[in-house]
């Protein structure tokens, strides 16, 4: 995904000198065509991510378009009072942007997991929180947050993620994108577990259970409409993220149906329980400890269909 | 050094000092101390140095002055006021319901140019204005107007390492140095000696001046940057409280709002009732 960013910031920078590129002292291998191009746009700010955030709003306030670049929680949870005060208490058109979200960072351990940023980001008021499932959806979360007026945080995975879409879909901030239909039960990825939640549902479907597969690329603002036709249309709405089960992907969607008081809807949260990760692992061996390898998603959909 | 430009000088920072006293005690609110100490600094700038024009907020090329030391928001409101950038009628809603003027300074208030409060983010977005005035070629300068207190935090000190390494010559740094932060002086809470020396080893071309004394504040201001390809940073010795007597020097001040007695007193003794 992040290499979706480069290449999209490149080309949105050749067309917008209002772009900005700031990068806390990473991008090793990765930023460099875009240093090369724009010298003038880019910043290493070096390892600060408080001033950062401030030099990014700083420009942001002298009509500059600035995204900024850090691994882990380092750009978000380690200034995050500069993010809610310069960056969303000014509408500053920042687009903070975090790589390794969720449990990329795997076997470096709990430092490096980005486990609580949608919650905390989605709590901040300015704030839209993008999380592309798949390099595709990444490249087109970067060219929508650039054209969007106002503060963004973009979540990406890591570097050579699956691909999830087979054709381009149409991408809008806050509209889901469905890439299954189904009856069955309706399951709502957001980030990095698109690829696992898709190849369930083609393990469910093979079962005889049709699954809606819905993409939650945008967690704030969520996409209401389709989380209400999936508690109109099907029985079971199953959350799934790479994240705490503390108001992330889940806890909006809980937040939207615990409002609605006809529902009787069947709602599971898929995600990590209120704890740091005790063990050491890949990425897909972690995922496997919270049931969000592919196999743990399909058991927990088959339990509760069949419950 | 022209006559009149110090009486100039001297007539706003009473101006400044009466409004903030009136503000203070009317919103019964914190800060006067921190507010009287940077009176005189923001009469000369908005006096003769700030290239900025009420009927042009947007203007492009204007000066920007960041308060990073929001809480001596009465001060600057009270300048902005006398300058015109809206009316003085405002200034005795301060903190009060449904006013537009908070405790600390706000963005959105006519020649604010960002809010702050929270210390230690002031600098930096004003190395971030200062990177956009360079990468646009205009000629802007940017001011930011620091506390002592606010010297404590890192962030402070990481805009304090940029600055100096991108060159930026449009950038002025004030510090309020008053001598008293929020629970003790800074030398009983965290020394900062010798101050002018640490700003000079990040880089920053420093100038130490009386922060009371117009000429020197003048001089200091007329003549930035001091170094070509330098940030600028003024050390301003100050006193907390100066003009009124018994406020001068006193931590309680930067708590207590003065009752209606006090500020009687602290009126008469500017000459301004």
């Amino acid at each position: 995904m992040r290499a979706a960013l480069i290449r999209t910031l490149i080309d949105l920078a050749r067309e917008n000198e209002r772009i900005f590129l700031l990068v806390g002292d990473v991008g090793y291998s990765l930023v460099e065509p875009f240093a090369q191009e724009f010298p003038d746009r880019f910043v290493n700010i070096g390892i600060a991510e408080q001033n950062m955030i401030g030099i990014a709003s700083g420009l942001a306030l002298c009509d500059k378009i600035v995204f900024t670049y850090s691994i882990a929680n380092f750009p978000t949870l380690r200034c995050l009072e500069q993010i809610r005060n310069d960056v969303c208490y000014h509408n500053a058109n920042v687009k903070v942007v975090s790589s390794g979200g969720g449990l990329a960072y795997g076997s470096l351990g709990a430092t490096h997991h980005v486990t609580e940023d949608l919650a905390i980001m989605r709590a901040l008021p300015n704030m839209t929180v993008v999380a592309p499932g798949d390099p595709v959806e990444a490249a087109l979360a970067t060219q929508a947050i650039a054209e969007w007026a106002g503060p963004c945080y973009l979540r990406l995975a890591k570097t050579g993620d699956p691909i999830a879409h087979q054709a381009t879909p149409d991408f809008q901030i806050g509209k889901a994108t469905k890439l299954r239909e189904g009856r069955d039960v309706t399951l709502i990825a957001t980030g990095g577990m698109l690829y696992n939640t898709i190849q369930a549902a083609e393990q469910l479907a093979q079962q005889g259970f049709q699954s809606r597969v819905l993409s939650m690329h945008t967690i704030k603002p969520l996409d209401t409409e389709a989380v209400l036709s999936a508690a109109a249309e099907t029985s079971i709405i199953v959350t799934i993220e790479e994240h705490s089960m503390i108001g992330g992907l889940g806890g909006a969607v809980a937040e939207l149906l615990a409002e609605l008081c006809d529902s009787h809807i069947k709602f599971k949260r898929m995600g990590l329980n209120d704890s740091f990760c005790s063990q050491v692992g890949s990425q897909e061996y972690l995922r496997k400890t919270y049931s969000l390898s592919i196999e743990g998603v399909v058991s927990t959909v088959i339990c509760l269909l069949e419950s | 050094m022209n006559r009149s430009n110090i009486e100039g000088y001297k007539t706003l920072a009473t101006r400044i000092r009466s409004h903030a006293l009136r503000m203070t005690n009317h919103a019964k609110s914190s800060h006067i101390g921190g507010s009287l100490s940077i009176a005189d600094l923001l009469a000369v700038l908005y006096n003769r140095v700030l290239r900025v024009d009420p009927s042009r907020l947007d203007w492009s090329e204007r000066d920007r002055f960041i308060l990073s030391k929001g809480h001596a928001a009465a001060a600057a409101y009270a300048v902005l006021a006398e300058r015109g950038f809206f009316p003085k009628e405002w200034l005795g809603t301060y903190c009060q319901d449904g006013s537009h003027l908070a405790g600390h300074i706000t963005y959105g208030v006519p020649g604010v140019e960002a809010s702050t409060g929270s210390l230690g983010h002031g600098l930096s977005i004003g190395c971030g204005m200062a990177v956009a005035g360079k990468h646009s070629s205009h000629s802007y300068r940017v001011f930011v107007l620091l506390s002592d207190g606010e010297c404590d935090e890192g962030s402070t000190w990481e805009a304090a390492l940029f600055a100096p390494h991108h060159r930026l010559d449009n950038l002025v740094a004030i510090v309020d140095y008053n001598k008293i932060q929020s629970f003790g002086t800074v030398k009983e809470v965290l020394d900062l000696e010798p101050l002018a020396n640490k700003w000079q080893a990040f880089g920053w071309a420093v100038k130490e001046i009386d922060g009371h004394d117009f000429e020197q504040i003048e001089k200091a201001l007329l003549s930035v940057p001091f170094e070509p390809e330098r940030p600028s940073c003024i050390i301003a010795h100050t006193v907390k409280g100066k003009g009124v007597s018994f406020m001068e020097n006193q931590l309680a001040w930067h708590y207590k709002p003065p009752n209606d007695d006090e500020l009687r007193q602290a009126l008469t003794e500017l000459g301004d009732i």
